[in-house]
């Protein structure tokens, strides 16, 4: 018995220094491992011969078998923990996939050219206290024009060609129709933008018939143009580069006195001078101008106490110079290859 | 306005070059669009003796000159088809490498074998005509016939070595339409005097008021009238300078009568007319309203009939002139002409506009007239050119006018103050810098310590308040003094999106998160596309523009779904695969027609797309995305559109309201737009929705008792629908939260006419959780109504 015991050790211990005899597979150590510790494996088989040892050596005898079974469950546990790690990293190394297949997603749609920068102004100015205001665009002549200091056959009306539906009402040909609008129901301070289509009877690579203005209106007391020119500045450095700077220059209006038209420097360039610009290194972008006493007295508001400034802009042209597209038509052929080129 | 830099130096000393005085022009409010160097396409073109002249050896038509040019060479050889050149002429000289009008290039080369070292030009190579130099219309070549030095750049010597400014004039400066409006804010730009214009001139012993009569019935309509008679008349050429100054301002020079009255049109901005007296009958000129039906034919042989609105100078009988558009044919100036009746009148600008616009006829005068003309400088004008008459030696001049209205301009005084004028600018400009300014800009000032009294120049109508008197400042101060601030004494207000406003934004982006894009389309239509969409009854209660560009943009859209649809036609004609397109726009709906009251503008979304994989459902998801972010429920009724395929159109209901519609384009439309792919689209009232999108978000504890799902399967008929089948199950048991059918099966072991339907049903437990037992009563009970109510069985 002793023996047998002794034998079978030195065989497990053998089996061990060579890998359990070099079982690759879970499948494989199981089988060895059934040789000594299964039903009728060689260690149960020792358990089984306790019957034919005398009484005075079974205690002993057992307690060899015990260790032996002890040793060759601890034998064949090591194997198959590593054994377990070997096949999980065989495993894992033949999982390899191509990452640079395609993804599956549902892509996202765009916003439109003109509604990120209408959504980028509205940001902008919403930060400095601005509300947003929505007018009508099939408007009546005295919004659009007479409230505005331009009363029938002025010349300044030639400054626009205007849609007419009937003799009172028109299609808006500027955004500062919403100025009257605003002045008429809030009182100041005001602060508003007043985004929305315009119409023009015009046509060519640089103007659609149809197009957005973004009106801005500052009515407080002892406002002025320094504080015009300080926002447009602030306006530029963060609709442009940090660098942009603003150049006022004297313009007419009639709803504005002074009147300014704003150029920037030209972000393609910096100022110095390219194609963009003409060489000048400056671009029109927005016409503005320290609110008319006339119109605010059109409004309600006393002049003599409150003043204002106002300023309007293309949006259509702020997307032009701000993504570099070369003729307006291609914003409203919404060709989905253009469209998809503008994440906001 | 085109203003030259040569008739710019008559009446200023401008020590600055053209350039310079652009930039100083540009910022004081003047923009010059374009500053045109006058003769830019000549070059190395120089005055030359021709010293001898020899016939060509091997061609008759051909001579062999030498050309004594100075310091461009004494002994230039070129040979010349010309035959009115003799030796001792004073040419222009095209020398090799020059260029020449429209861009011609003149080479050194042989003629027959002969070196010609350039070319002797004509007036037409040098792109002038006898305005511009006498002789310069001869067929042959120009010889010179003034003595200048030889090898002087012919530009100096037919009046191409000039600059025209072509500036933008705001329409609150209509002083500035003219050369000397122009010259006076060159000097004040540069801080120089401006000489005064000639207005002097000797009279007859005879006058004006006993030769004719002059009375001005529309006061209104024409402030002030002055006449003034000329006899004695020689009708004959105008003189060079004033020809070449015409031809720089585009005009042709006709004769003397005429181009004085459009030279003092240029010069002063004040339309001229003049009569000839031959014709005006009755010795009588009235300014009145033309009657109902008179005619008139002008000038350019155009005949109108006229009405009340329309302003006429007539004589005794008929209408002679259109007042400020045009003169009549019957009244012009010929060359038999002896006496004239000169005119400088001011018209009320709206009435010369709207008759302008009334008979489409235009003219530079009305154009002028339409600007506006200040009163004083008619009084100015006639002076002119009454001196010009007399400059010209061409007549004998009245010794009394007529001059009706305000033949007294009271100047206009503003009383302000340096601080209300630093209040506006928000600057403080030096007393004594705003008094400069003003006093360069011709107004009279009057300090008294902070106090200003400002006496605002006579043609200066546009000036009434300080704001004018601060703009005019801080244009000449420079707007580069104006330092930003950052609304300093403004209230702090709460801006950003309303809630509303916010919405909106929401809409467009759960719509983006689906993969639609943006799409801006015109506001407006045409008749074309309401066919198109087989809904031409829609067109009557369009509203309609009065002057559209053209008939394809003449209607307000009821609808957004013909902008859509060809927006998506586009794209596939393309040859883009797919689209996936929203807009959000306005349409337009009269109350009534004609418009008296403001229309609806209604905010609608359109959706439109195509592509692999897209069916109608998919569009249905663009609306359901819009439903799930506003936390509202639609449900869709099958229905029929005109422009939708009859069995794949569906109504959007929200509770009992249709708030929209979507389905597949109808493939006969599709067919006559030679459409291949299958189209959706759709719209929604976003108005409606908007109003009922959920409102304030609220925590809802989470169930404390899983939930239970199950799956269903049923046969059914064919009729059934997934919503009645949904409906009925929700009734049946109030635990069932979600109900989604994930797949219909149809085959011979379900039967003819009928679908197998599996549903997957949540159950959502309330007080306490919902055991397998339970689950199996819900079912049972479900399968029992949707036996009873739609005939449909277990599977």
């Amino acid at each position: 018995m002793k023996e047998q015991i002794e034998s079978i050790r030195k065989e497990l211990d053998e089996l061990a220094a060579k890998d359990m005899a070099g079982a690759a597979t879970s499948r494989e150590l199981y089988e060895l491992k059934m040789e000594y510790l299964g039903k009728t494996g060689k260690i149960s088989a020792l358990s089984k011969g306790m019957r034919d040892v005398s009484a005075e050596e079974r205690p002993e005898m057992g307690k060899l078998v015990g260790q032996l079974r002890a040793r060759a469950e601890e034998l064949f546990d090591a194997c198959e923990k590593t054994l377990k790690k070997r096949e999980l990293s065989q495993k894992i190394a033949s999982e390899k996939i191509d990452v640079t297949m395609p993804a599956r997603f549902a892509e996202t749609g765009s916003v439109h050219p003109v509604s990120l920068v209408k959504q980028e102004l509205i940001d902008i100015f919403a930060g400095m206290g601005f509300d947003v205001f929505e007018g009508p665009e099939i408007e009546r002549d005295y919004y659009n024009f007479q409230a505005l200091n331009i009363p029938a056959d002025h010349p300044a009306r030639d400054m626009q060609d205007t849609f007419f539906i009937t003799g009172e009402y028109l299609l808006r040909s500027q955004t500062s129709s919403g100025q009257i609008r605003v002045m008429e129901q809030k009182k100041p301070p005001i602060k508003v933008l007043s985004p929305g289509r315009v119409y023009r009877s015009d046509s060519d690579a640089t103007h659609s018939p149809m197009f957005h203005q973004m009106e801005g209106l500052v009515v407080d007391k002892g406002i002025t143009l320094n504080d015009l020119k300080g926002m447009l500045d602030e306006f530029a450095r963060r609709m442009f580069t940090s660098e942009t700077k603003t150049r006022l220059r004297p313009s007419y209006f009639p709803f504005t006195e002074p009147s300014v038209e704003v150029d920037l420097s030209c972000s393609a360039c910096g100022g110095k001078g390219c194609r963009i610009c003409k060489g000048t290194g400056w671009i029109e972008v927005l016409g503005a101008g320290v609110v008319n006493r006339r119109v605010l007295e059109n409004c309600g508001i006393d002049p003599d106490e409150y003043t204002g400034f106002a300023f309007g802009m293309g949006l259509e042209r702020i997307a032009m110079i701000k993504y570099g597209i070369g003729d307006i038509r291609l914003l409203f052929e919404n060709d989905v290859r253009f469209l998809k080129q503008f994440k906001g | 306005m085109k203003a030259p830099l040569s008739w710019l130096k008559d009446y200023v000393d401008i020590d600055v070059t053209a350039q310079e005085l652009t930039e100083k022009l540009f910022s004081c409010g003047l923009e010059v669009e374009e500053l045109i160097y006058v003769g830019a396409e000549i070059d190395r073109c120089v005055v030359g003796r021709i010293e001898h002249i020899e016939k060509h050896p091997d061609a008759d038509k051909l001579k062999i000159c030498k050309l004594n040019c100075g310091g461009f060479g004494s002994d230039i050889q070129i040979v010349t088809g010309a035959d009115n050149v003799k030796e001792g002429d004073l040419v222009p000289v095209a020398l090799d490498g020059s260029s020449l009008h429209n861009g011609v290039k003149i080479k050194k080369g042989k003629l027959r074998g002969v070196e010609s070292c350039g070319m002797l030009c004509s007036g037409e190579e040098l792109g002038i005509n006898d305005d511009w130099y006498e002789g310069a219309e001869v067929n042959g070549i120009l010889i010179l016939h003034d003595d200048v030095p030889l090898g002087t750049d012919i530009k100096k010597v037919v009046g191409l070595d000039d600059y025209i400014f072509d500036i933008a004039v705001t329409a609150n400066r209509p002083d500035c339409q003219s050369v000397y409006g122009l010259a006076r804010e060159v000097a004040a730009v540069l801080g120089k005097t401006l000489a005064p214009l000639d207005l002097g001139y000797k009279t007859g012993e005879f006058g004006t008021c006993d030769r004719v009569s002059v009375t001005v019935e529309a006061s209104d309509l024409c402030p002030r009238y002055i006449a003034h008679y000329v006899r004695d008349l020689k009708i004959e050429k105008s003189p060079q300078w004033l020809r070449r100054r015409l031809a720089l301002c585009g005009l042709r020079s006709i004769n003397n009568v005429v181009d004085i009255t459009n030279f003092v049109l240029l010069e002063l901005g004040q339309p001229m007319h003049a009569f000839d007296l031959a014709h005006v009958e009755g010795s009588k000129i009235c300014v009145r309203r033309a009657k109902d039906g008179e005619k008139i034919t002008t000038l350019d042989e155009k005949e109108f009939t006229l009405t009340g609105e329309n302003l006429v100078i007539a004589d005794g009988e008929k209408p002679v002139a259109l007042a400020g558009v045009m003169g009549g044919l019957n009244s012009g100036i010929s060359e038999d002409t002896k006496e004239v009746l000169f005119e400088s009148a001011k018209f009320e600008r709206a009435n010369i506009r709207r008759t302008s616009r009334k008979l489409g006829q235009k003219s530079d005068s009305s154009a002028r007239f339409e600007k506006g003309v200040d009163a004083y400088t008619t009084g100015i004008a006639i002076n002119r050119a009454l001196d010009l008459i007399e400059e010209l030696g061409c007549g004998k001049i009245a010794k009394d006018r007529f001059d009706i209205g305000m033949t007294k301009i009271e100047p206009k005084t503003v009383k302000t103050s340096v601080s209300q004028i630093d209040a506006i600018l928000g600057i403080e400009v030096p007393k004594a810098d705003i008094c400069d300014i003003l006093k360069r800009l011709n107004f009279s000032v009057t300090a008294k310590g902070d106090a200003l009294t400002v006496t605002v120049p006579a043609y200066r109508e546009d000036v009434d308040g300080y704001p004018d008197i601060a703009e005019e400042v801080i244009r000449m101060y420079g707007y580069d003094h104006i330092e930003g601030t950052f609304l300093k004494s403004a209230a702090v207000t709460n801006g950003g999106l309303s809630a509303q406003q916010r919405l909106e934004e929401r809409a467009k982006a759960a719509l983006r998160g689906q993969g639609y894009c943006e799409i801006i389309t015109y506001s407006f239509i045409s008749r074309k596309d309401y066919e198109l969409i087989r809904m031409e009854d829609a067109l009557a209660g369009a509203i309609r523009i009065r002057n559209p560009i053209g008939e394809d943009m003449s209607v307000m859209r009821t609808t957004l779904a013909p902008s859509m649809l060809s927006t998506l036609v586009r794209n596939v004609r393309r040859g883009n695969e797919a689209a996936r397109l929203f807009e959000l726009a306005r349409i337009y709906l009269a109350k009534e027609l004609p418009l008296s009251q403001d229309p609806e503008e209604r905010k609608t979304i359109a959706v439109g797309l195509y592509g692999a994989g897209e069916d109608f459902f998919s569009a249905k998801g663009a609306f359901e995305a819009v439903a799930d972010e506003f936390g509202l429920h639609f449900t869709y009724v099958p229905a029929q559109k005109p422009f939708l395929h009859p069995g794949k159109t569906a109504e959007v209901m929200l509770g009992s309201v249709c708030v929209g519609y979507l389905g597949e384009l109808a493939p006969d439309i599709a067919e006559e737009l030679s459409v291949e792919t299958a189209l959706y689209l759709g719209e929604l009232d976003y108005a409606a929705i908007e109003k009922c999108a959920g409102g304030a978000l609220k925590y809802q504890p989470l169930p404390k008792f899983a939930e239970v799902r199950r799956d269903l399967a049923l046969v059914a008929s064919e009729e059934v629908t997934c919503a009645q089948a949904e409906q009925v199950i929700r009734e049946s048991c109030k635990y069932v939260t979600r109900v989604h059918l994930f797949d219909v099966y149809r085959s011979a072991q379900v039967g003819e006419g009928k679908k197998s339907m599996a549903f997957s049903l949540t159950f959502t437990p309330h007080e306490k959780a919902i055991a397998p037992e339970d689950a199996d009563g819900y079912i049972r009970r479900i399968v029992k109504s949707l036996r009873e109510k739609l005939g449909m069985e277990l599977r």
